[in-house]
């Protein structure tokens, strides 16, 4: 078995010895260097860009701004699978460079110079007119009718609004005996702050454009750098090497088309775009910030009897990947605590912040903040402990999803639980932090959530997969799911071992993905390598096996039937004895004069199920009360992804998740200036990333009920891990102080401010 | 268009004497990467908020990126590339990095290697929370520090014959 | 690559003064934490710099006959903070510079650098208020030294005249021995951060640690330049050790700062928190000092 073993990673070394080369270590050094101009207000016309000054600096090549792009193809930024339904394709609301500026940053003009220096003085010299316009930061404030407006195409400033409606909540709240808890919880914007940039380099080569790019989508990018040039998509080729993190936010064409672009304007030549730290803040992608305002209505007996959510969502300047964010968190709601009467309303709006867009944990992070720090409120006002409330309201098992048919197959919730209370010593803190009164005081806190696995039914679902048979017996393999840094391709090498009968060492994962060569596959995103990869791994291994074990019996004589291979040798199973290694027969498939052959498989497998992932996390708060600070003593996360591939990368993978939400629970921020709404803090000193110093050791623990619809009994577990620390910390908080504090970051500010409210300073 | 100012920059990298005409505008970083394709040397943010390009300059760890390249004039430097075993094998830390899943992305990971270094060459024993200071100035997004924090620890015990 | 102008590597203290001289217009860079940054900000760009980062013979911390403590300017924070001499009398300041962003940082970044950037929010700066701590320079005129507070003109300005540069602190004797200090550093996050208020109180006790003789407190980011607190240093002294006496220093240094607001908090919030960390200081200053409180 080589399933469920912790196997080290199939790219440690490389990574450790510093020879896992990155797209910057590969790109040539004497490309081009292109800088972007962003323009300095948030919402207005480009007038006019005098050049006359940045011409003259020395080593400038092109300067290019929003005037000189004449054909304006309109594209999308989301790295969703394309739809060739015209009514279900994300909105094209970019251009490679703008007239129309619609946040402080947004792309004007760019430089191609010979060096670094030459394009930033250039960019500093290019002199701009604009026509500005009030901004608006707020997703409920730009709704107002006398808001500043955005986008032409809406009015209103809403991308999109869509309601979920079950049962009959006016009729349902008028119930006798009803208790009524209400509350608005408000999330912040955050990055994503991978360790990496975003950088990418192209150049021409055989009347073709070569984009090498750090990014989750390689196939999705090839499409959205055609849309926004007007090429066709042939001509485009895409690679990816190493990548330095990507968290959805390389989830999204970045500057891949600008790039490019540039890349037409000198003649093909080598162009590098490297993006720096303040552009990563500024002019990437962030996380949906979300407003939510719940109103439950209880029984006595601690049911709901009604609820009523509504999510306003920030979407920033674009599009990108609009309101799917929002409408995800949104169905979270009526799945997490179903209840017969339910009303919700999710509204994506514009506003001039960063464009949102995919952020690991997709809406869940924002939508678990909320709704578990609502349970906690609920269950404060109603008098009743915390995980009695969610055993008796949450998701029962056998519960099926009408949409997505998922299916809550085992008692998931209260295994997860039941492992969180034992480690935290739960329920014996709860009694001890009571009646504190001290100005440092404890408490301890937890969350669920669930979340789907991959995108089937919203959107496409396939995954393709080529295997080819070296001469020694060992495969490689190709999938289209990226490794992103999770460990995808270790797990894709454990998948093949196991399907083939290969020892591990004989599989090579060609992690290295590029459009001309890998099979096409839409990358990495919905937590869905591991599920969707696992399908076309096994369909694919199963027929190279099956053209092996041919060969086989033309070699050996003996029936396929009685042919398996085990351990990289062709085994007779009647008796067990090995007929020949795999490299044997390899080396005389490929030479033989009689019956020469390249033994290799390629198959496409096109899912159309999905998996909820479940999971919980449970927090143990110190607060300082006078000096507003709330700080984590001991976490732990419980998930239950199915069956584990590999313990140690789950472990690993939950850590670094816990550490994303216990930055979004307590530090992480997007600051803006609300005159001019430019990043106030866009860099990793002033956006407050946890450091080491900032976590205590980080707990991960597993249940593992293999999930029937899987190829391997696995499911999601990428994002899971970040969505439900938030609420934990909150709920801790509340625990130690009897403040409900709804707004996060929980950051010393809004501690102050609430502490001062409720009279604890 | 001002005289480029270069300088002849003679320094030990990985044990091995140099020397090269830098651009005196150049940091370490650049100077590192580009005339020693020693790209183990990452760039993340430029202003020593991240840690990436941490490289050792006379046994201390230092922020290659706010260094300028002319300053090492002299000096012993070793980056990633200079871990390697005379026979190509990997150094203990190396291995504890993965033994311990403490690599994701990986981008971080020739930076923090360094600054582990810097501790095991002490050979000091520290504390749980001395050992997280001294690896406060890295930023990694994907290990949540866990496993970096076990895979230096277990090799700084190691090295003391604690284990 | 940074923009520069063009740079001069200084060879001596008396080198840097000639280079100063020459262009006039240059920035001194030392170890360039800060000024390498600013350049790449774009605000110190297509400068002149003149680097004095390889003058080794302002590096170090030595004890002077008189007792004084003379720390060169160029030593870096991670230096002051494993230094003997800092350990034994002035352990405090190896405390605070070990507060500055990360060991990365601490090992570029020098005391020097960290006063002459004229920042309030400096970890050094605020213990070196505390300490009563002396400047010395060195210019076309010869030494010049003067006391830390007088060093500070405004933000981000100091009294650097042209050709001079910063080779040294000093902490005097008397206002050394017999006292105990406490640094706190508040800020977002416990490494790689800068404050958003920093606070050094130092407090000398009656033998019998019943009482405060003397009290110093200052604080970085209460105002644009670091500051003492005088009302809350009168209103302790010869007052008994008590919680009581600390709860009054944390009330009147209210009287004296004046933090502003700004995105990173809110001038009530560091008014707040100042109180807050007055009062917890001046009672860790005591237990230093052997007082029981």
């Amino acid at each position: 078995m080589v399933i469920g073993k912790s196997l080290p990673r199939v790219d440690a070394a490389d990574k450790v010895t510093g020879r896992a080369k990155y797209t910057d270590d590969l790109c040539d050094k004497g490309a081009l260097i292109a800088k972007i101009c962003h323009s300095t207000i948030g919402n207005g016309i480009v007038k006019s860009i005098d050049t006359t000054e940045a011409e003259k600096i020395p080593g400038v090549v092109k300067i290019v701004t929003c005037f000189d792009v004449k054909e304006k193809h309109y594209f999308p930024t989301a790295g969703h699978p394309w739809s060739t339904d015209p009514g279900h394709q994300d909105v094209a609301d970019r251009l490679v460079l703008t007239e129309r500026v619609r946040f402080y940053g947004d792309d004007i003009a760019a430089v191609v110079a010979e060096d670094e220096v030459a394009a930033t003085r250039a960019v500093r010299a290019l002199k701009v007119e604009y026509e500005e316009y009030p901004v608006v930061l707020d997703p409920v404030e730009a709704m107002k009718e006398d808001a500043p407006r955005i986008h032409e195409a809406y009015p209103d400033n809403v991308l999109k609004h869509t309601s979920i409606r079950k049962g009959n909540y006016e009729e349902a709240c008028k119930e006798e005996g009803l208790t009524k808890v209400e509350g608005w919880y408000e999330t912040p914007t955050v990055q994503h702050s991978h360790i990496e940039n975003f950088i990418c380099y192209c150049y021409e080569e055989a009347g073709r454009l070569n984009l090498v790019a750090s990014t989750q989508i390689p196939h999705i990018i090839r499409r959205i750098v055609g849309q926004a040039l007007g090429m066709d998509w042939g001509r485009i080729r895409i690679i990816k090497p190493y990548i330095g993190g990507g968290f959805g936010n390389k989830q999204d064409a970045l500057y891949e088309p600008l790039c490019a672009y540039l890349c037409t304007q000198v003649g093909g030549r080598l162009v590098k775009l490297d993006v720096s730290r303040e552009e990563t803040f500024a002019c990437n992608r962030v996380r949906h910030a979300m407003k939510f305002h719940i109103i439950s209505y209880l029984r006595p007996d601690g049911s709901y009897a009604a609820r009523k959510l509504e999510v306003y969502s920030n979407q920033g300047a674009y599009a990108s990947h609009g309101h799917s964010i929002a409408a995800k968190a949104m169905g979270a709601f009526p799945q997490l605590y179903p209840c017969d009467n339910v009303e919700c309303d999710a509204y994506t709006v514009f506003t001039n912040r960063t464009v949102a867009g995919a952020m690991r944990g997709y809406g869940m992070p924002q939508a678990s903040f909320a709704y578990e720090s609502h349970t906690d409120d609920v269950c404060k006002v109603m008098g009743l402990d915390p995980i009695a409330f969610r055993r008796k309201n949450l998701m029962p098992a056998g519960y099926v999803d009408g949409f997505s048919k998922n299916e809550n197959y085992f008692d998931s919730f209260n295994q997860c639980m039941d492992k969180g209370i034992e480690v935290m010593d739960y329920y014996r803190k709860k009694e001890e932090f009571k009646n504190q009164s001290g100005d440092i005081r404890r408490g301890i806190g937890m969350s669920v959530f669930w979340y789907n696995t991959a995108v089937w039914p919203i959107s496409l679902e396939t995954s393709s997969c080529r295997m080819v048979l070296n001469q020694d017996g060992s495969v490689q393999v190709q999938v289209g799911e990226t490794e992103i840094g999770q460990g995808a391709d270790t797990a894709y090498a454990q998948m093949t071992a196991e399907v083939l009968g290969l020892p591990f060492k004989m599989v090579h994962v060609v992690t290295t993905q590029d459009t001309d060569l890998t099979p096409f596959g839409t990358g990495a995103y919905a937590s869905r390598q591991t599920y969707t990869a696992g399908f076309s791994i096994r369909q694919t291994g199963q027929l190279l096996k099956e053209r092996i074990l041919q060969y086989a019996h033309r070699l050996s004589r003996m029936p396929e039937c009685n042919l398996d291979i085990v351990d990289g040798n062709v085994v007779r199973i009647t008796d067990g004895r090995v007929l020949m290694a795999l490299g044997e027969l390899a080396t005389e498939a490929l030479y033989s004069l009689e019956d020469s052959q390249h033994i290799t498989s390629e198959s496409t497998y096109q899912i159309k199920s999905n998996a909820y992932s479940f999971g919980c996390c449970f927090a143990e708060v110190e607060v300082d009360i006078p000096f507003c600070r709330a700080e984590v003593k001991k976490i732990i996360n419980v998930h239950d992804c199915g069956r584990l591939i590999n313990p140690a990368l789950a472990e690993a993978q939950v850590h670094g998740g816990m550490s994303m939400g216990i930055g979004f629970g307590l530090t992480e921020t997007m600051l803006y200036d609300p005159k001019t709404a430019r990043v106030l803090n866009n860099n990793l000193l002033d956006y407050k990333l946890s450091t080491f110093m900032d976590h205590p050791r980080l707990e991960a623990d597993f249940v593992e009920n293999p999930e029937p619809t899987s190829a391997f009994g696995t499911k999601a577990l990428g994002e899971p891990p970040a969505c439900p620390v938030a609420s934990a910390i909150r709920n801790a908080v509340l625990d130690a102080t009897g403040v409900s504090v709804n707004q996060i970051p929980l950051r010393p500010a809004v501690l102050f401010e609430r502490f001062k409210e409720e009279g604890l300073i | 268009m001002e005289g480029k100012q270069y300088q002849l920059v003679t320094c030990t990298i990985n044990g091995k004497e140099t020397q090269t005409m830098v651009d005196v505008r150049a940091s370490l970083t650049d100077m590192l990467r580009n005339d020693y394709r020693m790209t183990s040397v990452k760039k993340g943010c430029e202003v020593g908020e991240c840690g990436a390009c941490t490289v050792l300059i006379d046994g201390e760890a230092y922020n290659s990126c706010i260094y300028l390249a002319v300053w090492a004039e002299g000096k012993r430097i070793t980056t990633v590339e200079g871990l390697l075993g005379p026979n190509g094998e990997l150094s203990d830390i190396q291995q504890a990095f993965i033994d311990e899943a403490a690599v994701q992305c990986g981008f971080c990971t020739p930076g923090f290697l360094m600054t582990a270094l810097e501790i095991l060459d002490s050979g000091i024993e520290y504390s749980d929370e001395e050992l997280r200071k001294l690896l406060s100035g890295h930023l990694c997004r994907c290990t949540g520090y866990e496993n970096i924090f076990r895979a230096v620890k277990k090799t700084m015990l190691q090295r003391l014959g604690r284990i | 690559m940074y923009d520069i102008k063009a740079l001069y590597e200084a060879s001596s203290v008396a080198h840097a003064t000639e280079l100063l001289l020459a262009h006039p217009e240059a920035q001194v860079i030392a170890g360039g934490s800060d000024v390498l940054v600013q350049i790449r900000e774009g605000r110190r760009a297509g400068m002149e710099l003149v680097s004095i980062y390889k003058l080794d013979e302002l590096r170090g911390v030595e004890l002077e006959e008189d007792g004084t403590i003379r720390i060169g300017s160029l030593t870096s924070f991670s230096h002051i903070t494993k230094d003997k001499i800092i350990k034994k009398y002035i352990n405090v300041l190896g405390e605070a510079v070990d507060m500055v962003g990360g060991p990365q940082i601490r090992n570029i970044g020098t005391i020097g650098g960290n006063t002459c950037n004229g920042v309030t929010s400096a970890d050094s700066a605020s213990t070196l208020f505390a300490w009563d701590a002396i400047v010395e320079l060195s210019g076309p005129e010869g030494l010049r030294r003067l006391p830390i507070k007088e060093f500070y003109i405004k933000a981000g300005c100091v009294d650097l005249r042209p050709g001079e540069i910063q080779t040294g602190i000093l902490i005097p004797q008397k206002a050394y021995e017999g006292y105990a200090g406490h640094y706190t550093k508040y800020a977002m996050r416990n490494a790689m951060d800068i404050a958003t208020l920093g606070c050094s109180v130092n407090v000398k006790l009656s033998e019998d640690k019943e009482t405060i003789l003397d009290a110093r407190i200052a604080y970085g980011v209460a105002g644009p330049v670091p500051m003492r607190t005088p009302s809350a240093e009168q209103a302790v002294k010869g007052q008994p050790v008590s919680k009581e006496t600390c709860r009054k220093f944390g009330e009147a240094v209210l009287l004296d700062i004046n933090p502003r607001d700004s995105w990173r908090a809110s001038k009530a919030f560091r008014c707040h928190i100042g109180e807050v960390m007055a009062e917890r200081g001046l009672e860790k200053a005591i237990r230093r000092a052997g007082g029981g409180i």
